[in-house]
């Protein structure tokens, strides 16, 4: 029997300039993992730096989406959703600041299941909206030093010389926080995802 | 796992668009690398239980007096591919005043703000995917992407839908409107059919009598929410 056909989705266009009083005016989104969720509390710092070497200055958004401590989603597609921590949702979304950075608090990710038997290494995906954007852009980081990015799936079909792009660094000083640039174009661009 | 359908090219717009400014010095320069889709792209942030006020779909309502401008109803369905509604899908819509200017502390555009009017809403979709806001007419706005530029009147829209992948910020435009002839954000997408269905249609039916113009805006989501039964026929 042949599909009905399909309905094309709806185009993207630009989040702009003036997002903030619609979609980030809760800065609450940036604390993704209150006390009593379970697993080992990190703070994410973002910095996104575009083509001429500049911060995003407050019209740039980052969305987070990743797994608990254990690699479970709160998701029906996911079947252990039912187990997942109920005190982490996953979520997390902020803008980015006069300095181009924004900063989350959440759980380091557990492994997910890849579907054939495997597992995925702890990443964290990040969908980034900004004026002058017309669809937002996708990608995932991961933690350095972390053996499992060895024989993560995704990471594999990034060319080795550009993996560092997707690595979140230790931050000097300060236990349990983790950094990295997203950057738009040039030398460092980050590796975008076509998901 | 099952994958979503890829993108079919001209229905998106491009990242580099020379004609949109911005996008020069932001579209990346490196091809996008395709990766599969795992349970990390085929869950997603879920909405069911958000708390959305009873006025929050009401944006002539949130301040004592009710704004300036032309009321209107803009009503729709949230679909899936596979032309299923979206229950429980988070819409969230924000747009200038009725002068074409937004409550954004770097608009410098030289019109009133309304002190009536915040500009922000949300909306949850019901169990066939229909949603429904109130609000004013945004009015067009200049600005400096080339010399001239206006913008066509647009509500900018945000929606989460089944999964992280359905995630989608667009805009909504007028009919007839003549300054979608020479916009560069509706033009940085390639296909026509594609344009066009990001403008509403102007609906009587659901235009209140002596009260509000109405204007029906149908979005559709990546996804597609065939039971596991279809799947298996060929």
């Amino acid at each position: 029997m042949r599909r009905m056909p399909r309905l094309i989705p709806s185009a993207s266009q630009t989040v702009g300039p003036f997002f903030n009083f619609g979609l980030t005016a809760n800065h609450a989104l940036g604390i993704m993992a209150p006390d009593g969720a379970e697993g080992e509390h990190i703070k994410l710092v973002f910095r996104v730096i575009d083509g001429d070497g500049l911060p995003t200055p407050g019209d740039s958004m980052i969305e987070l989406w990743q797994a608990d401590s254990q690699g479970r989603f709160q998701h029906p597609a996911d079947p252990r959703s039912a187990a997942a921590d109920q005190n982490f949702s996953g979520f997390g979304r902020l803008e980015t600041d006069a300095n181009g950075v924004c900063v989350f608090e959440t759980v380091k990710p557990g492994r997910v299941p890849n579907g054939d038997g495997g597992a995925q290494a702890p990443h964290i995906n990040v969908t980034l909206f900004a004026r002058g954007l017309g669809k937002p852009l996708r990608t995932r980081v991961y933690f350095a030093g972390d053996a499992a990015n060895a024989e993560d799936p995704v990471l594999a079909l990034v060319p080795s010389d550009r993996r560092d792009t997707l690595l979140l660094k230790p931050v000097a000083g300060q236990a349990n926080a983790w950094a990295i640039e997203i950057h738009l174009q040039g030398e460092a661009e980050t590796v975008f995802l076509d998901v | 796992m099952k994958e979503y359908p890829r993108t079919q090219p001209g229905t998106q717009p491009e990242y580099l668009y020379e004609g949109y400014r911005s996008s020069i010095r932001r579209a990346p320069s490196q091809p996008l690398i395709q990766v599969p889709h795992t349970l990390s792209e085929l869950t997603g942030p879920l909405y069911g239980h958000y708390p959305i006020g009873e006025s929050d779909s009401d944006l002539t309502r949130h301040f004592a007096d009710p704004p300036l401008g032309e009321r209107i109803i803009v009503a729709g369905r949230v679909l899936d591919e596979d032309g299923r509604g979206v229950p429980n899908a988070l819409l969230e819509v924000w747009q200038a005043n009725a002068s074409g200017r937004y409550r954004h502390s770097k608009d410098s555009h030289p019109a009133p703000l309304d002190p009536n009017f915040l500009g922000a809403g949300r909306a949850i979709t019901d169990d066939a995917g229909n949603y429904r806001f109130v609000s004013i007419k945004p009015g067009a706005y200049p600005w400096r992407n080339h010399p001239n530029a206006w913008r066509p009147a647009h509500i900018h829209f945000s929606l989460f839908g089944a999964g992280l992948l359905s995630r989608l910020v667009t805009q909504m435009y007028f009919p007839g409107d003549p300054l979608m002839a020479t916009d560069p954000i509706l033009h940085s997408i390639a296909d026509e059919g594609a344009r066009q269905r990001l403008v509403s249609s102007f609906d009587l039916s659901l235009t209140e009598p002596e009260w509000a113009l109405g204007y029906r805006f149908d979005i559709v989501l990546r996804g597609r929410s065939a039971t596991p039964f279809e799947e298996g026929r060929k």
